[in-house]
């Protein structure tokens, strides 16, 4: 490993930008071909079931154009023949740090995440470029048939209910990167809360991708049953490299009647990552589904959590924020479709543009002709930091029944000279009084984290504030 | 040079400009140590600029004169580096900073202003429960955010409450009575004088009306007319300004009373 200054004279500001020697036992050669698909589910020796879905999305994926909306010249510029879709580290998943390969296990102490893990999680898994290298969950959850696993290892001990739920959510032909994800997806999470169990600590899953040129295809399947309730953080960085990754996961989460999920990101991503994910809850009756979403780093991110009210009484809740600074642009945003009677969504947004990043906020919110008295909520805010940086709201809003009640604010503001004249005048320097203005415009956001990711958010935002200021 | 000698405030020939207008036209102003004094004049005087110039408003251009807080320029200091040495302003108009603490805010300035060990332990919290008492601040208020949503009462409580924690060696008061009823007067005076009354410190009020020098007896008031100070002479000068109006004072100035 290389040592800290030299880890930190390569990186700049970014803090996990340092990268390890790679180590891999396995590593495939660069670019996306039908073998590369069957390749990587031989090695997983997975049912035929799961081969005939990898390549029929990769297919969808050959045939599919590249959406039109968004940052279009930033994808059109990914190359898919450059990027390594597969890379095993480590011939094992350790369920203790002893077993965990000693380069990468010093990876994730710098980080935190066995400390972590001690203090306030109830479980933990830690995926290094395609695997799982760490797993582990409280043993009184196991025993209240709490299942916790990686991807890999739900689909070999719990098939069954793999190919029940998995692509019911979001079928590869949702879209371009969903299928590239079913075609290629490795690790991730599978989590299955049984009828009436409460997990009260997070569980947390943390990626890190450590290959220059790597994809990461993530596959996460959450079951909340029957009025359980469960809260899964993730994290995710990556070294700063100066040619480009790719990380394109999808997230499927089904809140049976009752049930309570809340799924947290901080996506901390070095700038030469791509970030194009698709996540998507399915509410049923009187369920919740909560996305706390957290877009800091990143070259581009292309993200927009969405919840599809099934079941009547049931609620969404999307909270995000994004940063992005120079030579980033965050387009993200939020989905809430309401399927049914008596469903209520509440979106905030906020985002902040700085040293000519670009914030964009695309919005979707539907309600279906049937659904009868539903609520819905939207507010999104825009802070820009200096005149080269730009903000955009593509909100669109389609409401087929006349009982709904709606209300949506926007606003985009600056940073006043008379505010940072206040906050200096109390012995703050300008760094600190942006950050303080930064930290607050965010605050409604960082206050619904657990405390230690609340805290590793305030300084990461105020040690940005210090950057481009002369 | 710094010495025992020294006023807290020395303001010499001060003239000064925003957006080539020029509004200061030359000031000259000494505070000495444990004095209060007070600047009255009307609206566009230039009491604001005095007051904004002396915390270092980096709007403002500085076309001449000099200030020095206990004998040590201010000039090539930024705001904040002002507020470390001893500089605070009340505001007219303080602003809202949402999602920022009250609670945390005051922490942070205090370890800022007068640094991390004063804003640490049962100290602190002992100094910021007694202060909120005296200003009738209930304890609710530090969980709100830094003047967002506050009443022109509270907003200026908040800055008297500021100001007791803080501990500056020269508080400059921008129309605090402004929009405050009798009773607030009251209160926020009271916080002037425990922060100033039996210190070494001094302070400047800036207002329009007399009705707070008579909570905050100054030592010295100056009458400020077209961006220079006119008149000068000890409270009863206040006085004299109430019952007479500034027609009249100007009148006496061009005919060249002398207020001593």
């Amino acid at each position: 490993m290389i040592g800290d200054n030299e880890a930190r004279e390569a990186v700049g500001d970014y803090k996990a930008g340092w990268h390890d020697p790679e180590n891999a036992t396995i590593r495939f050669d660069f670019g996306l071909s039908e073998k590369v698909v069957r390749d990587i589910s031989e090695l997983k020796n997975e049912p035929e079931w799961m081969t005939e879905i990898r390549v029929k999305a990769y297919r969808h994926f050959i045939e599919r154009p590249m959406p039109t909306w968004g940052n279009t010249k930033e994808l059109m510029e990914i190359n898919f023949d450059k990027v390594c879709y597969f890379l095993r580290s480590s011939d094992q998943t350790g369920s203790s740090w002893e077993d965990v390969p000693d380069d990468i296990r010093n990876t994730f102490d710098r980080l935190g995440i066995p400390e972590a893990e001690q203090k306030w999680l109830s479980g933990v898994t830690a995926q290094y470029e395609s695997e799982t290298v760490y797993h582990s969950i409280r043993e009184d959850l196991e025993k209240q048939g709490v299942i916790f696993l990686d991807m890999d290892s739900g689909l070999r001990d719990h098939e069954e209910v793999v190919k029940k739920y998995f692509g019911s959510v979001i079928p590869y032909s949702d879209n371009k990167f969903s299928a590239l994800n079913t075609a290629v997806w490795s690790g991730g999470s599978f989590i299955y809360v049984p009828k009436g169990v409460h997990v009260e600590m997070p569980v947390q899953a943390y990626f890190r991708i450590n290959a220059k040129n790597m994809g990461q295809f993530e596959r996460t399947l959450i079951i909340a049953d029957e009025g359980s309730s469960i809260h899964y953080v993730e994290g995710c960085t990556a070294p700063t490299y100066s040619t480009d990754s790719l990380h394109s996961a999808v997230v499927e989460l089904l809140a049976l009647p009752g049930a309570h999920i809340r799924y947290t990101t901080v996506q901390n991503w070095s700038n030469n990552v791509y970030n194009l994910v698709t996540k998507r809850g399915v509410a049923h009756e009187n369920a919740k589904i909560e996305w706390v979403d957290g877009n800091i780093g990143s070259k581009l991110t292309m993200k927009y959590p969405a919840v599809i009210l099934k079941g009547e009484g049931a609620h969404a809740e999307v909270i995000s924020v994004a940063y992005a600074g120079n030579g980033q642009h965050q387009d993200a945003g939020a989905k809430v479709h309401h399927m049914a009677s008596n469903t209520t969504s509440n979106i905030l947004s906020k985002s902040i543009s700085k040293d000519g990043g670009r914030g964009s906020y695309r919005g979707m919110a539907k309600v279906m002709p049937k659904a009868e008295n539903c609520r819905l909520n939207i507010v999104c805010d825009a802070l820009i930091l200096d005149e080269e940086s730009r903000q955009d709201t593509y909100p669109t809003m389609e409401v087929g029944n006349p009982t709904a009640h709606c209300e949506h604010e926007a606003s985009v503001s600056k940073v006043g000279d008379e505010q940072l004249f206040y906050l200096m005048s109390r012995g703050h320097t300008e760094a600190e009084a942006l950050g303080m203005i930064v930290n607050g415009f965010f605050e409604p956001f960082t206050r619904e984290l657990p405390m230690e990711y609340a805290v590793e958010l305030n300084k990461l935002m105020s040690l940005e504030m210090e950057g481009s200021i002369g | 040079m710094a010495s025992d000698d020294n006023p807290i405030l020395e303001v010499k020939g001060l003239k000064v400009g925003i957006e080539g207008t020029s509004i200061l036209k030359g000031i000259d102003l000494i505070i000495p140590k444990g004095e209060i004094h007070a600047i009255m004049g009307r609206n566009g005087s230039g009491k604001t600029t005095t007051a904004n110039v002396i915390m270092g408003h980096p709007a403002y251009e500085i076309e001449d004169g000099e200030m020095f807080l206990d004998g040590e320029s201010l000039q090539d200091m930024e705001p904040w580096e002002r507020s470390r040495e001893g500089v605070f302003l009340s505001f007219q108009y303080p602003q809202s900073v949402p999602g920022l603490q009250v609670g945390n805010f005051l922490r942070k300035s205090v370890s800022s202003v007068r640094g991390e060990e004063a804003a640490r332990g049962s100290e602190f919290r002992e100094k910021l429960t007694n202060a909120m008492e005296e200003l009738d601040i209930p304890k609710s208020f530090l969980s709100r955010y830094v003047n967002d949503g506050f009443s022109g009462g509270e907003k200026k409580r908040f800055e008297i409450l500021q100001l007791m924690l803080l501990q500056p060696r020269l508080a400059v008061l921008d129309e605090t009575d402004s929009g405050l009823d009798i009773d607030g007067i009251r209160t926020v005076s009271k916080g002037i004088n425990s922060a100033v009354r039996g210190t070494e410190n001094g302070a400047l009020i800036i207002t329009h009306y007399s009705r707070i020098l008579e909570h905050v007896n100054p030592d010295r008031v100056h009458i400020m007319i077209g961006g220079k100070i006119v008149a000068s002479g000890g409270p009863s000068l206040a006085n004299l300004l109430e019952d007479n109006g500034y027609d009249w004072l100007e009148e006496q100035v061009e005919n060249g009373v002398d207020f001593e």
